[in-house]
């Protein structure tokens, strides 16, 4: 439903987004998971057409975003990350405003508000001016206006940004309920988020991709690997190469002091990595095997410690 | 269709819930009743003196005496208080970050800006309409032309429409509105009072300084003259500010 190929934009000399590739199958949710800068607001901005692409493409629904725009805006829904209200408009006239330029038809406009409103939980707010209304209410006329006409597409920008704790599962809960019938792409920094309501996470840092697929592909991915984090005495960066040289092994970070190592599952290499350590005299403080999973993943891409 | 009319909509009301439009509107008015009222003061003051010579008394005429200085008062007034109008138009909208739902939006970028344009322009109406009670003064105690003074208002809408399409490019070339109101100023000045430089200049340039100059296919019209080709300057102009607003927005989105 959802589909990126090769997308890259460019601000200036800043690169944005590079090289992205993911897919988004039809009446799933998946996440967008990234931390600050990784690119989140800009890929999503591309895929409602506000933004254009400097390379690749971008398709929701079959349809082109540069070629078909109007196409992809009529069945898109969108929360840009900053929720585009009207401080001196009521949430109704606001929400009016927005079911005309959705192009829904007159006859069906009052219904559809009625229904958003509905669905995000506005009837005590609807008559007052937006300015006036707390932040969380702001949250859902934003989730009301992207749903108001009904769209196939979701594309949600940190929805559950703002909110106190029992908002956001209300939101989440509000999310999970949209599903089947639509397909949404939302996106956080929040791994729970991810792992609460997505069937599949693309991560994404400083504009390129870490990891995509389904939650289960990915955890399975994980189960092939093992790994162990080692704590050196000698805790130098000059190590890191060594380590890489050893036969068997796929990859190795440097977090923090500690070195991660990685190797296929079966293809054990403790015995070589202990003969190293004792061989160029490193000292071993510690040893332990490597917790695998998205976490773990994830963790490193906010520490900075992934190396491509 | 529908799109430029939810857009204008949504303007029209906005420039009615802040106290934008009420306040441009008032200050229009106080300023011109202030002129209207002197000017007439004036003219009956002369009309008393005149009245002793029946020659001169014939040549009174309160179309020339009245209303084509006060159709060039109105019209200065309006380069003051269009940029006013037009400063929010896109600037707001930049700086809110609400362009972010119109562009994303199944409309088309001219439909959002002939929105916005059409409702500047319905403000303007209603400034024009305002000032038009004050003539009913006049009709009643007076037997002015009814021809050139409609021309005249004609004009003023013609000047305030360009205005206005100047303005609204301003207004799409930066999110602060103050630096949007004073470019707009600036550039609707320079364009007023072009023809200055037309005494300088000689030769082609004369006439082309002259010819791009607001002030000189106003004074036509103030004086009941009606040209075709005053209204293709206005047209003209009015086409260009709204297609370099265009091309301003697309160049920045594509960008
Ligand atoms: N209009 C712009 N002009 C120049 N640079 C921009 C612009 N918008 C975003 N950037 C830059 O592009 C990079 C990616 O920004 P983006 O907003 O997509 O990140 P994000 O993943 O949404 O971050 P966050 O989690 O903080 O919202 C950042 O380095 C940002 O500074
Ligand atoms: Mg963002």
């Amino acid at each position: 439903m959802i589909e990126v190929e090769n997308l890259t934009k460019k601000y200036g000399d800043l690169v944005a987004v590079k090289n992205l590739n993911f897919k988004v199958e039809k009446g799933k949710i998946w996440g967008l998971l990234g931390p600050n800068a990784a690119g989140k607001t800009t890929t999503m901005r591309i895929l409602t057409g506000y933004l254009p692409a400097t390379d690749g493409k971008a398709s929701v629904a079959d349809y082109d975003v540069f070629e078909k725009p109007n196409d992809v805006k009529k069945i898109t829904g969108y929360l840009p990350e900053n929720v585009p209200l009207y401080p001196e408009m009521t949430v109704h006239s606001y929400l009016n405003f927005v079911s005309e330029i959705k192009q829904i038809p007159a006859s069906q406009r009052k219904e559809a508000v009625e229904k958003s409103v509905a669905i995000s939980g506005l009837e005590t707010v609807r008559g007052r001016l937006i300015k006036n209304i707390s932040r969380g209410f702001k949250q859902r006329v934003g989730i009301a206006q992207a749903l108001i006409h009904d769209p196939q597409v979701l594309v949600l920008d940190e929805p559950t940004i703002g909110l106190d704790p029992a908002q956001i599962i209300e939101i989440r809960r509000l999310i999970k309920s949209l599903k089947g019938e639509r397909t949404i792409l939302l996106s956080t920094h929040i791994l729970a988020e991810v792992t609460q309501t997505c069937d599949g996470v693309v991560i994404i840092n400083e504009g390129n991709l870490m990891a995509s697929g389904s939650l289960e592909e990915l955890t399975a991915s994980f189960k092939e690997k093992e790994g162990v984090v080692i704590k050196l005495k000698k805790g130098e960066k000059s190590i890191l190469s060594l380590l890489k040289k050893i036969h068997g092994v796929d990859e190795v970070s440097l977090v923090d002091d500690e070195f991660k190592i990685e190797w296929t599952k079966g293809k054990d290499v403790r015995d070589e990595i202990t003969k190293l350590v004792v061989d160029k005299e490193l000292g071993l403080i510690e040893m332990r095997p490597l917790a695998m999973n998205i976490e773990d993943l994830y963790l490193k891409v906010i520490s900075g410690g992934v190396e491509q | 269709m529908k799109n430029i009319w939810a857009i204008c909509k949504k303007e029209v009301k906005a420039y009615f819930t802040s106290p934008i439009a009420y306040v441009v509107i008032t200050v229009f008015l106080v300023l011109i009743g202030f002129f209207f009222y002197s000017l007439v003061w004036w003219f009956n003051s002369q009309s008393l003196q005149m009245a002793q010579n029946q020659y001169y008394y014939q040549q009174l005429n309160i179309n020339q005496m009245v209303y084509s200085p006060l159709f060039h008062n109105m019209s200065i007034i309006l380069l003051l208080m269009i940029p006013l109008l037009t400063m929010r138009l896109f600037s707001e909208e930049k700086k809110r970050q609400t362009d972010e739902l119109l562009f994303t939006s199944p409309i088309s970028v001219n439909q959002i800006i002939l929105g916005k344009y059409f409702a500047s322009l319905f403000v303007l109406l209603v400034m024009l309409f305002l000032t038009g009670i004050l003539s009913i003064f006049v009709f009643a105690y007076g037997n002015p032309e009814p021809a050139p003074i409609l021309n005249g208002y004609l004009g003023l809408f013609l000047v305030g429409a360009a205005f206005i399409s100047i303005g609204i490019f301003f207004s799409s070339l930066t999110e602060n509105q103050i630096v949007s109101a004073i470019l707009t100023f600036g550039a609707l000045l320079l364009f007023w009072i072009l023809n200055w430089a037309s005494y300088s200049a000689g030769g082609m340039w004369k006439s082309v300084l002259n010819y791009l100059s607001f002030f000189q296919h106003f004074d036509d019209m103030t004086r009941g003259i009606l040209d075709t080709t005053d209204l293709v300057y206005y047209l003209s102009f009015i086409f260009l500010g709204l297609f370099l607003t265009h091309s301003v927005i697309q160049s920045r989105r594509w960008r």
